[in-house]
């Protein structure tokens, strides 16, 4: 299910370095073409549909179309994430809609402890930071 | 009008890049689920003299194969014991696994599952009732003996959308935005000039601007993952993006540490996971949370039926486990498709109404059921909108709701991976214990050589992916793998104080080496009016076509229902030879372009690796997996053995062999 772009939408993230859409493809797809200032999927038939362009899209211009090789037209999943959930709107193409909402995450974002500053005693055995005492296998073959 | 010829993309290549040096102590090459363990625990090792560098093709938040979230975690042991982890993986894999490794990685990999709760990743839990509660609603954490939701033995349910950018947050934190270089891509490691077989280097480019970047390191971590498209796909058309692993996994791992000498083993190994049809949607939680079963064509759930029981019998000890390999299962499945009694459904529909009969049996009034089912429809689609949604993009296209219809299951095209259910990979170290086997000779045939995961290469480590025959890591054994190489990294770094890394080739002649295909775009281009055809040069996205139908045809692809066989693996690898040296003569007018070229380069001499381990493994191995019509059994007698392969950089020679494997937990009972 390759992205595209609405035109409409798209500022090209106001002609910064990089657009939000090309910072987070994890397969450098998504680009800017300088000159409309708008971005495009460079090559729809790479594309994993990760969805990472469209969740981060901050004009919401990014959706996804069925791969044309075995989607049949009318259906889309669309998402809307923010801090800490993610609600997503299934639309089927005979046009029934279901809407989901999970959590996605319950930290704020920048609160994950990295632990920085702290250090392991030991560099000459297996135990990891936070680690207690490691096992040895016991059950062993004879 | 396709004249004046003009690269593609949006940056153009120029011919002549700025050259960047950069000199580092650590490399980390690759920014997934074990490039982020090791960057976190790196620093609690390290003195703040050490330099510390990371480099991503991609950007971390949304790196490796967990980019797109996951809706479980598939390794956390718990309340289980570790030995019984081994017994596991080394059933799963048929026998022929690193059973130190997998042992050593059960050891830590609980600390990581716990970090990542503890960093904000959501885990489901158990309440007081057994009812399953998502993992935002208060609940002991599991430091706090929280219950998670176990779906099987080892897994583990999540709201795992985020997952990624969650862990990558603390292993940037912790290393420093400035030593996370993204959007640079490494394609090449180097040897150090004076100190036989020690890694010294790498080489890569920028896919945003035109520069080359050269490293000197005293050691590095090369986890880039495992290999995708290296098959021909079932969907040839748009839908090749939707393979089932991540597509921008082109076997780089793999390919980067074979070229400087790192042995590989269990190449042979691939992975055809049996998914939901051209979605690729995941099938675990259908199995293990819902409890859904596999219906052939004629309706019948043949799992159980005696024609099974016997052909599993033929497997054993593998086939006897209440859980049946990976590979058996599709060999399962093959066999219902080959007597023409396909398709395959998951009866997802029989499973969700089970659910719900189960609780109107127990009293339960339609008010409730209701609500129930609105919970565990939830659960059936977010298993989907977590990881695989063109899954349930595809379920909406085709109008299908799984409480109404099953849905069609097959086993995809072959993938490389050594964390999931497959363990192709690199040979490398266990800790250094004294449980661990002590065997005489050649590195390639040890289990222990000082420094744990390092491979045969000084100073060179791997992990994920990248540490073969030690499969069934997933997610959270990848991060503590990553964790694992952290400590040792800066051990050897700490033993090898005096080691200063020199680079055989100039930092110019490596860039020019890197830009070739760009050098060769601009003297040719005029050639031809149309850019992508001309007999100078070939573009990348020709050659992984040709790759593609060569492995497919001869390899043991979709196309033979993954048979093969001496004499087609042979025309194969002459195929895979031309292949290489036309590869030589890839063009790229753009730096997406020049991603591909590589991305290729790597999944050519990947792939090779895969079909010289098969043809020299006598047997079959995994059947499901691919079979050998020559060697058509599992023949434990001769081949319960590692096949390791070691290409010499000096002679350019490839080297197979046989290696012992040796049991380490008890193999009475076997299970």
């Amino acid at each position: 299910m390759p992205s595209y772009v609405d035109p409409s939408k798209c500022d090209g993230c106001k002609g910064g370095d990089k657009t939000a859409c090309m910072y987070i493809c994890p397969n450098d797809l998504m680009v800017l073409n300088k000159e409309e200032m708008k971005a495009y999927n460079q090559e729809p038939d790479a594309c994993w549909e990760c969805y990472s362009c469209v969740k981060i899209c901050p004009q919401g211009a990014i959706a996804v179309r069925g791969y044309d090789d075995f989607v049949p037209m009318g259906g889309q999943v669309h998402p809307m994430r923010s801090a800490d959930s993610i609600m997503w709107t299934v639309k089927f193409r005979n046009g029934a809609m279901k809407r989901f909402k999970f959590p996605v995450r319950t930290t704020a974002e920048g609160a994950a402890n990295a632990y920085v500053g702290e250090k392991g005693d030991n560099l000459d055995d297996e135990r990891l930071l936070l680690e207690a005492e490691l096992p040895q296998p016991t059950m062993l073959a004879k | 009008m396709a004249l004046p010829n003009k690269p593609k993309g949006e940056i153009n290549a120029d011919p002549n890049p700025e050259v960047v040096e950069i000199a580092t102590d650590v490399l980390i090459v690759g920014g997934g689920m074990a490039a982020c363990g090791t960057a976190f625990e790196i620093k609690k090792w390290a003195d703040d003299s050490l330099k510390i560098t990371l480099v991503d093709k991609a950007s971390m938040e949304r790196s490796g194969a967990v980019a797109q979230g996951l809706s479980a975690i598939n390794t956390y042991i718990g309340e289980n014991v570790i030995e019984n982890y081994v017994k596991m993986v080394r059933n799963d894999l048929m026998g022929v696994v690193r059973e130190d490794l997998i042992y050593d990685l059960g050891r830590h990999v609980d600390e990581s599952v716990k970090l990542f709760e503890e960093w904000g990743l959501p885990i489901w839990k158990k309440d007081a009732d057994g009812e399953n509660l998502d993992g935002a609603k208060p609940a002991p954490s599991l430091r706090e003996g929280g219950q998670p939701v176990r779906t099987g033995k080892w897994q583990i349910m999540i709201n795992g959308e985020s997952y990624k950018c969650i862990v990558a947050e603390p292993a940037k934190t912790a290393l420093g935005e400035d030593n996370c270089l993204e959007r640079v891509f490494i394609v090449k490691m180097l040897l150090d000039k004076n100190k036989e077989n020690q890694i010294a280097g790498a080489v890569g480019f920028s896919t945003r601007e035109n520069k080359v970047y050269v490293f000197t390191c005293k050691t590095a971590l090369v986890a880039c993952g495992g290999a995708v498209n290296i098959f021909r796909p079932r969907s040839t058309g748009e839908g090749k993006g939707r393979a089932w692993y991540p597509v921008w996994n082109a076997g780089s791992t793999y390919t980067m540490c074979a070229q400087v000498g790192a042995t590989l083993t269990m190449m042979e190994n691939r992975f055809t996971p049996a998914r939901f049809k051209d979605g690729y949607g995941p099938v675990g939680a259908w199995f293990l949370l819902f409890k859904a079963k596999v219906q052939n064509g004629l309706g019948e759930f043949y799992a159980n039926s005696d024609s099974v029981k016997d052909e599993l019998s033929k497997f054993m000890p593998y086939g006897q486990s209440a859980v049946t390999p990976t590979c058996l299962r599709n060999h399962l499945m093959l066999n219902e498709l080959k007597e023409g009694r396909g398709p395959i459904y998951m009866a997802t529909d029989v499973a969700l109404n089970a659910f719900l009969d189960e609780r109107r049996e127990a009293g339960m009034d339609e008010k409730a059921v209701k609500k129930f089912w609105k919970h565990l429809e939830s659960e059936a689609w977010e298993d989907f909108l977590d990881m695989s949604v063109g899954q349930a993009g595809l379920w909406a296209g085709m109008d299908i709701e799984p409480e109404k219809i099953g849905s069609e299951i097959m086993p995809t095209e072959p993938y490389m991976l050594g964390s999931h259910s497959g363990c192709c990979g690199i040979w490398t170290s266990g800790p250094d214990e004294d449980w661990v086997p002590d065997v005489d000779g050649p590195r390639s045939h040890k289990y222990k050589w000082g420094y744990n995961r390092m491979t045969t290469v000084d100073g060179l480590f791997t992990a994920g992916d990248g540490v073969g025959a030690s499969g069934h890591k997933f997610s959270s054994g990848s991060h503590a793998e990553g964790r694992i190489v952290a400590k040792q990294m800066v051990k050897y770094c700490r033993d090898n104080a005096d080691f200063t890394p020199e680079l055989a080739q100039t930092a110019q002649e490596l860039a020019d080496e890197v830009y070739a295909p760009v050098k060769r775009y601009h003297e040719h281009v005029g050639a031809t009016t149309a850019a992508d055809v001309n007999p100078n040069y070939c573009k990348p996205a020709g050659i992984m076509m040709r790759l593609m139908k060569a492995t497919d045809e001869y390899g043991g692809g979709v196309a033979t229902y993954y048979m093969t066989s001496g004499k087609l693996l042979n025309i194969c690898l002459d195929l895979l030879r031309l292949l290489r040296e036309d590869a030589e003569k890839m063009a790229a007018g753009d730096l997406h372009e020049l991603l591909r070229c590589w991305e290729n380069y790597h999944r050519i001499w990947c792939v090779e690796t895969h079909i010289r381990h098969i043809e020299f493994r006598k047997e079959s191995r995994y059947p499901g997996f691919y079979y050998r019509s020559d060697y058509p059994v599992c023949d434990d007698e001769n081949w319960k053995a590692f096949v390791n392969s070691t290409f010499d950089p000096k002679t350019q020679e490839w080297k197979c062999e046989k290696v012992e494997c040796i049991n380490i937990v008890e193999t009475e009972p076997w299970i």
